[in-house]
């Protein structure tokens, strides 16, 4: 789809390909000088908002993620301090020295992540680059790591069904790495995109949030590691 | 992102690209924030319709008990026999008629049509913010319908652990039969949660980031500040609904025993998660239907609402307290006595913004020119039919009073005087702003009847259950006649009943008189209520993109209504105005 330049639709409504794009008719919208701002009474249309409606949009959903995990953490802090031990009489303890090196492999991708994203304000397109490929990788040895652990302790007959300790680790340990999974892909998405050139200093609205998704199931991480691993 | 000149060309030149859609686009695949409210509420009309009759079989089995439903012999073994409904079905019909009006009915209808089609309008904006997401909101909404639906044809027959879901009945297929149908009911509520979550998401940054030049906060009607703070609760009460889900389905098809005592689990976690969700689920099925009255009084009161800030300010208050409350329906699942004293303080306080809103109310009807039109009647309705159901609810939030009545029709009756009760309000709006929404306006006559009709059997059905309930009549029993001590009561049951036909045959009065204006009703004025709020200055109805050249500029608030010195009653918010503007400040 290639328009002529003035017959591109800018309007947004008429941009509908990418819907977490800044749409027109938002009071950023404006000219400066338009006599509509002089005349308008009050200041309820400022120039441009504070926060833009892709990086909102964002928040919020990340508001939402986070109550969706505040449900299953209440279920696991339940069940975790309503039974006298823990783990249960036959149920193995969680490998936490594996565990603990992987929470450094994922908090050390967010360093990386961030060094991307510094790296598209400066115009870095190779930094950009480079940046979410460490990225992409320390979450996909992160996957990888949980994934191996994983299997030995299903071959050790600890499953979903082992009463409510297995259910609470697999499910919310199986939660979290399904949205690292999802953030690796958009990851993947995105490090492709970087690649075709398609972001520059000014423009990254999809680089930033991306990046704020990886920033969020990073900083769940440690949480959750505390929660179930170490509490 | 967007660059100056892009912005310019943004706000100037929507005129410009008018090339014109396909009917896909159009129509199905729409991404244009009124055709997809248009979509909402037909998906919701169409669930409404259903969610009545299952009612009605109810109704039929409550009044006259193990008798063949007049009809209904066609209906196949093992749901009916031979007309007769057994306690299975009932279990489900009770199930279902709750989960599709609340899920499917009127959150569509309040919050995804009125939403979607009102917020862009009345806060000066071309559409959404996200498009896009928009239409996959309620794509997967009517997906959610469809799963929702494709419940009741499974074998085992629909979910029939009721709307609450509780836990350990619905969490194996041992206790009520139901495989698949509970394994559904799960799947849609899921999806559904998906699709309210995307609405909300576009509805709280639309109305942060894309107000008019100088629609403030406090000049934002008050049914956009209600469909705020729904949005708000929606997006942080539906995905713990969404967590419990999946542990439950985790429960039913891969054997973990989150809910099932005899692997350890806990079903009143289940209670509490599900409440959790259900009570701020209360306000955002009742706060859009509040905003709604608040607008329809006020333009037809021809005065200013009676304390603008305060009913803003109340709604935020209820939105809140809403969540420190939902302890309130568990007072009888065993928790700390301490507990349930907390939860019924907590509770008692929301009647105090409750009760703002109601004064406010009245407030702006003293001495108003009321005019009688059909929303206005609707709008009187839901505060008196609101008035009832929240007295009925200090009732019950004292807790030694709720261990007598738990359970009984009282709550039957309590919960639908408040939520059956927003049909009132969604009947003001679709009258209100179908003029908007169609460019025709609905019959006044038709709509009058209607609504006398619709008032009446109303509290012909819902009001006698009170009595019922103290009586001791149980919430979810399939035959009273098998206890002696409701055998008296069967008339009463009986006079229901027929209320409750009546009421269900008066609507369709509505649908005749809806569909005949979509086609012939008179052509609507661009503001034939002669209102004030925004959408009124768009013509009607709004092409796409709302506004033409220029977005509208905002210079008082919304409800400056016979305003000392102009000429008119009325003062659009469109309308410069020379005199200092006091009210709604």
């Amino acid at each position: 789809m290639r328009y002529h330049e003035e017959s591109r639709p800018r309007s947004s409504i008429r941009v509908q390909r990418i819907w977490l794009r800044n749409v027109s008719g938002s009071t950023g919208a404006r000219p400066r000088n338009s006599p509509e701002i002089h005349s308008a009474a009050g200041k309820g249309g400022r120039g441009q908002p504070a926060v833009s409606n892709a990086r909102l949009g964002m928040l919020i959903f990340l508001g939402a993620e986070a109550m969706f995990f505040a449900g299953l953490i209440g279920a696991f802090l339940v069940f975790r301090f309503g039974s006298a031990t823990w783990p249960p009489p036959g149920q193995p303890y969680l490998p936490v020295g594996v565990t603990g090196v992987n929470t450094i492999i994922l908090l050390f991708s967010a360093y990386t992540m961030g060094r991307a994203l510094r790296a598209i304000r400066r115009g870095d397109r190779q930094g950009l680059v480079r940046g979410l490929l460490v990225t992409a990788l320390l979450g996909t040895i992160f996957l990888g790591v949980q994934g191996y652990e994983w299997i030995r302790l299903v071959h050790f007959g600890f499953t979903l069904s082992s009463g409510t300790y297995g259910a609470t680790f697999y499910t919310l340990i199986g939660v979290h790495g399904l949205h690292v999974f999802g953030a690796v892909l958009w990851l993947l998405v995105v490090l492709a995109g970087a690649r075709a050139h398609r972001f520059s200093a000014t423009r990254h609205a999809a680089l930033t949030l991306c990046g704020m998704y990886w920033y969020f199931v990073v900083a769940l991480w440690p949480l959750l590691f505390t929660l179930v691993y170490l509490s | 992102m967007m660059s100056e000149s892009a912005g310019v060309h943004a706000v100037h030149g929507a005129h410009v690209h008018h090339e014109e859609l396909g009917f896909v686009r159009t129509y199905v695949f729409a991404t244009d924030h009124k055709m997809i409210g248009r979509q909402f509420l037909f998906l919701g009309l169409f669930m409404l319709v259903i969610g009545g009759l299952l009612a009605m079989l109810m109704r039929w089995q409550l009044g006259w008990p193990e008798t063949p439903v007049p009809g209904m012999g066609w209906v196949p073994e093992p749901y009916m026999f031979e007309g007769i409904v057994p306690p299975q079905t009932y279990n489900m019909l009770f199930t279902m008629h709750a989960t599709i009006m609340i899920f499917f009915a009127v959150m569509p209808i309040m919050i995804g049509c009125f939403g979607n089609f009102l917020i862009p309008l009345m806060i000066g904006a071309r559409d959404m913010a996200f498009p896009v997401l928009n239409m996959l909101s309620f794509w997967s909404g009517a997906v959610g319908g469809v799963v929702m639906l494709a419940g009741f044809f499974v074998p085992g027959g629909h979910a029939a652990s009721g709307w609450t879901a509780y836990a350990p009945l619905s969490a194996s297929a041992i206790y009520t039969g139901v495989d698949w149908g509970q394994n559904l009911w799960n799947i849609s509520l899921i999806i559904v949660g998906a699709s309210s979550l995307m609405g909300s998401i576009n509805y709280i940054t639309t109305i942060i980031n894309m107000r008019a030049p100088g629609m403030t906060w406090f000049r934002l009607p008050l049914v956009i500040w209600s469909l705020f703070v729904t949005a708000i609760l929606l997006l942080l009460a539906l995905p713990v609904l969404t967590a419990a889900l999946a542990m439950l389905l985790a429960d039913r098809m891969l054997g973990t025993h989150f809910f099932l005592p005899a692997g350890g689990g806990e079903p009143l976690l289940w209670q509490h998660l599900f409440w959790y969700f259900g009570h701020p689920e209360v306000y955002v099925l009742v706060l859009p239907a509040m905003g709604v009255t608040s607008d329809v009084l006020s333009t037809f009161s021809r005065k200013p609402i009676f304390g603008y800030r305060a009913m803003a300010m109340s709604m935020i208050s209820i939105g809140f307290l809403s969540w420190i409350v939902w302890g309130h329906h568990m007072f009888l699942s065993g928790m700390n006595p301490a507990l349930g004293t907390a939860f019924m303080m907590s509770t008692m306080v929301i009647a105090v913004p409750s009760a703002i809103k109601t004064f406010n109310w009245l407030g702006t009807l003293w001495g108003g020119s009321i005019r009688l039109t059909t929303p206005m009647l609707n709008g009187l309705a839901f505060v008196s039919i609101f008035v009832i159901g929240g007295l009925s609810g200090v009732f019950m939030a004292s807790t030694p009073v709720d261990i007598f009545i738990h359970d009984t029709y009282f709550i039957v009756a309590h919960f639908h005087y408040v939520v059956a009760g927003i049909v009132f309000g969604l009947f003001a709006a679709v009258y209100y702003w179908f003029p908007k929404m169609f460019g025709r306006m609905m019959n006044e006559t038709l709509g009058k009847i209607h609504f006398v009709l619709t008032f009446i059997f109303f509290n012909a059905t819902f009001f006698p259950m009170h009595f019922l309930g103290v009586a001791g009549h149980m919430r979810r029993i399939w035959n009273p006649l098998q206890y002696e001590f409701l055998q008296p009561l069967q008339g009463m049951n009986q006079f229901i009943s027929v209320s409750a036909f009546l009421l269900g045959l008066s609507q369709i009065l509505f649908l005749v008189n809806f569909f005949w204006s979509l086609f012939a009703g008179k052509k609507a004025e661009v503001n034939p209520w002669h209102a004030n709020t925004l959408e009124w200055a768009a013509p009607s109805p709004p092409p796409h993109g709302n506004w033409g050249e220029h977005l509208p500029v905002v210079h008082h608030g919304p409800y400056e209504y016979s305003v000392p010195g102009v000429e008119e009653d009325y003062l659009p918010q469109t309308t410069p105005h020379a005199l200092p503007v006091t009210a709604g400040h």
